[in-house]
């Protein structure tokens, strides 16, 4: 890992972890009345300190090279992880489990630390660009 | 994750206004007597589902089937009604204009919270599209 990914190696995973809550979210709230649908989350803090541990894997995706002097790259990605169901407060009859007052906390909640960690991120870029242009 | 929150919310959109126009259906369909087939028009109830493969975990709404309503019809005496049957009675269609009316508000509103979502979404890329500006 160079120096860059390094600095902002945190902040890219916080971010990725944050727009796909983001998601899981918003389909928690996009299925409020479908029948026997279940609400998913997952636990933040552990998948972001699994993330920063153990870093990204390669995957089977590598380029492929037509000429020797191309540099070989090999894609790196998430391993995917399995969201966990929320228990419900109150069970509705149709066997829902999304209650839409917690989802839309959550969902907003989730939507300022996703901005809150862009105005960390674009602060520490502009750190180092100011480093590096000294 | 190959689905966005902008599909999601989209197609919930989409599943909530498509619930509208059935609910908007059987209100106006109250007092129908006959429809096309000559029957009583009945209710019509649309049923959602999860949009998405089995290897995903969530994934967008997608209205599976529009079913009808196997309640029974309401019955009037009226025998002046042109479709009343040999002893008097007339068949209305079974549209509980109360559920319907409770219906359509729920639609709305979930119509509404998915909007908000996809403003919010929509702020923050254009956020992000600015990041270290």
């Amino acid at each position: 890992m160079d120096k860059l990914d390094a600095a902002l190696g945190f902040q890219r995973e916080a971010l990725n972890l944050r727009v796909q809550r983001q998601e899981v979210l918003a389909a928690n709230i996009a299925h409020a009345d479908t029948p026997n649908y279940k609400a998913r989350d997952f636990d933040f803090s552990s998948r972001l300190s699994q993330a920063v541990e153990k870093g990204r894997q390669a995957n089977s995706f590598s380029l492929s090279t037509t000429s020797v002097r191309h540099i070989a790259a090999q894609g790196s990605s998430m391993p995917g992880q399995e969201l966990l169901y929320r228990v419900p407060s109150q069970s509705s009859i149709d066997g829902n489990t999304v209650e839409m007052d917690a989802e839309r906390v959550s969902f907003a909640d989730n939507a300022l630390r996703y901005e809150s960690n862009l105005t960390v991120l674009g602060a520490k870029i502009k750190t180092l660009l100011a480093a590096a242009q000294q | 994750m190959p689905m966005n929150i902008f599909h999601v919310a989209g197609s919930a959109m989409a599943a909530q206004s498509q619930r509208m126009n059935v609910t908007a259906s059987n209100m106006a369909n109250a007092d129908s007597v006959a429809g096309p087939d000559g029957l009583p028009y009945r209710a019509k109830q649309v049923v959602f589902q999860v949009d998405a493969d089995a290897r995903d975990d969530v994934g967008g709404v997608r209205v599976a089937s529009v079913i009808e309503d196997s309640s029974p019809l309401r019955t009037v005496y009226d025998p002046k009604n042109p479709h009343a049957n040999t002893e008097g009675y007339v068949s209305l269609p079974n549209v509980n204009v109360v559920e319907e009316m409770t219906n359509m508000i729920s639609a709305s509103r979930s119509y509404q919270a998915n909007v908000e979502v996809l403003n919010t979404a929509k702020t923050l890329m254009v956020k992000t599209l600015s990041v270290g500006q």
